[in-house]
């Protein structure tokens, strides 16, 4: 169960607008790169975030570039997880790689600044501002897996190898 | 049991299973690469994760071509961090001024049939020649390099036909911007675009290139084309038709839909800012000033690009309020355009020329973009801040449009002098 506040996105958040190519040169030294997450979409994102907030965003959440630096940053600033109506392929599958934590909703009726409970368990998304609740889609089996060991890496320090039969 | 996309027939080899859409399955890698500006998260993350080999260090490769030559100690620092693991465990290294990952790919490396990963989006490019080329984030291409393997969802495939014959001054770009307009920017989203049709048969691989390449801009997994005649010559023209197979989907292969596209139809296209699918007809950009006309990338940065952006300049200037910036892809395409006279072309007609490699595209070096300042490129992508500054705005279109637009200094109809 995690409790934060929605900080609202719109369509096409593309990996540019995320972590630009122009700073390219802090991608070594990524707790620099963050403070400048999302700067391009929202100028005061990365000083207002806290831990536990989350991204709300419409339609096709991190389109772009395959630069792993987006969602890294994104969760260095301590979201919680970002929720979209949907994500591009490519910044979905390094999320996941990188253990930050997404969720596939219907989100026009969350507004910027609402409080939102979200039990990852479950999929349900509490908006205790609007006293709704929202269902979310499932995350599929095996990629399921690899979230629940933190990413990519400790998934396979753990299992050695993919395993597909074990997330049918 | 129905016949198989040109997707599924792939992963069928590379898995060792009947692979059909929507299975998840591993596939062995044949190629893995990254980039500069991609590449050091990858060394740090094969590390991390305890790898010391490489699984197939021939067939693993690191491209420095973003920051070509790098502009600063950060990304000398990255560079240095590649030359050094490229050196640690054999894995192969292109270093700057050879030219951008995806075109020494196609140039040298990918073969019809081949899974390739890249940590760049554009690894879509390899489709063009027959190959299951797809973009992944740096983690997973470390993953990638050391196992020799990956998993992938089996795509479903939308497949494309181009019927018709392509007007004169309408290219390859146009259709793939139409096509990016026509289904949106998440249209083919964990999709496989496959191309066909008569008129894609008489397409030349850079055509081919340019459109498997810009595949990713509506999402795609993968776009690709069977593999043919035109696949056989230009291998043969890169010295390795030993690497041609032939390579096409059954007649009775499954799609999720088929769009026909009549090319006769089409008209010289134009993407607007701030997003690749925001496309219009010429007409409907015509007119609108340019400060800074990008010709070049992976997209449009081919012998045949350059070519046809030199016959409309011969003879002319670019207009004094417009400037010309001009990257070859590789340094094959440069040493083309030397012998060919296109550099002699672009200088008399007062365009600049880049190294080969990325340039002006992504917005770290090479033709940053001012305040309120306006481009016509021939790249990939045009969101907000993409070439360097996000008070600035990018227009994407074919080379021929370039050309013509740097000579007037405004968006121009290349049909007036093709």
């Amino acid at each position: 169960m995690t409790l934060g506040r929605a900080f609202k996105f719109g369509d096409d958040i593309s990996t540019d607008l995320i972590a630009p190519g122009r700073l390219a040169h802090l991608r070594s030294n990524l707790p620099e790169l963050a403070k400048h997450v999302l700067e391009d979409a929202d100028p005061s994102f990365a000083q207002r975030v806290r831990p536990g907030d989350f991204i709300v965003a419409s339609r096709n959440f991190g389109l772009g570039s395959s630069r792993e630096h987006a969602p890294l940053i994104i969760k260095m600033s301590g979201v919680g997880a970002v929720i979209a109506k949907s994500f591009a392929r490519i910044f979905f599958r390094n999320a996941i790689n990188i253990g930050l934590p997404l969720l596939v909703a219907d989100t026009d009726e969350i507004d910027d600044g609402d409080e939102l409970e979200v039990n990852f368990k479950d999929g349900l998304i509490e908006d205790i501002t609007k006293g709704r609740t929202i269902t979310t889609s499932p995350i599929p089996d095996f990629m399921l897996g690899i979230l629940n060991e933190g990413g990519l890496l400790p998934y396979l320090r753990k299992f050695g190898d993919f395993k597909l039969e074990e997330h049918k | 049991m129905t016949g198989k996309t040109l997707a599924e027939k792939i992963l069928t080899e590379k898995s060792g299973r009947d692979a059909r859409a929507g299975d998840i399955i591993v596939a062995k890698v044949d190629l893995a690469f990254v980039q500069d500006t991609t590449g050091p998260l990858t060394v740090r993350e094969f590390k991390n994760a305890g790898f010391e080999k490489l699984a197939n260090p021939a067939r693993t490769y690191l491209f420095l071509d973003h920051a070509a030559p790098s502009p600063n100690r950060q990304l000398s620092n990255d560079q240095v961090l590649l030359r050094q693991f490229a050196q640690e465990t054999s894995a192969q290294i292109s270093d700057v001024g050879n030219g951008v990952c995806h075109q020494i790919v196609a140039e040298r490396i990918a073969r019809p049939g081949d899974v390739i990963v890249g940590a760049d989006s554009h690894t879509v490019s390899a489709g063009a020649l027959g190959a299951f080329a797809t973009g992944m984030g740096s983690t997973d291409v470390a993953v990638a390099m050391a196992l020799g393997k990956t998993w992938f969802k089996v795509p479903e495939t939308i497949k494309v036909i181009l019927r018709g014959e392509m007007p004169r001054g309408v290219f390859a770009k146009d259709f793939i911007l139409y096509l990016i307009g026509l289904i949106g920017a998440e249209g083919a989203t964990y999709k496989a675009l496959e191309f066909g049709g008569e008129v894609v048969k008489s397409m030349s691989i850079s055509e081919r290139l340019t459109i498997a390449n810009m595949a990713i801009e509506a999402g795609a997994k993968i776009g690709i084309f069977p593999s043919d005649e035109k696949t056989r010559d230009y291998l043969i023209e890169q010295g390795r038709e030993s690497d041609f197979r032939e390579i096409s989907p059954d007649s009775d292969a499954a799609y999720e839909k088929v769009l026909m596209i009549n090319a006769s139809g089409l008209v010289p296209m134009v993407a607007k800012p701030h997003r690749v699918d925001n496309v219009a007809r010429i007409d409907e950009a015509k007119g609108i000033k340019v400060d800074e006309v990008f010709l070049g990338t992976c997209t449009n940065g081919r012998i045949e690009d350059l070519g046809v952006a030199a016959r409309i300049l011969k003879g002319k200037r670019c207009h004094p309020h417009t400037r010309l910036i001009i990257a070859p892809a590789s340094r094959q395409v440069l040493g083309q355009a030397i012998r060919l006279g296109y550099v002699e072309t672009f200088l008399e007609a007062g365009a600049l020329i880049l190294p080969p490699g990325c340039g002006a595209c992504l917005g770290l070096h090479q033709g940053v973009l001012g305040d309120g300042e306006i481009c016509l490129s021939t790249a990939n992508r045009n969101f907000k801040g993409r070439m360097g500054n996000p008070e600035a705005f990018i227009y994407l279109a074919s080379p021929a449009t370039a050309a013509l637009s740097a000579i007037k200094g405004e968006i121009s109809d290349p049909r007036e002098v093709l």
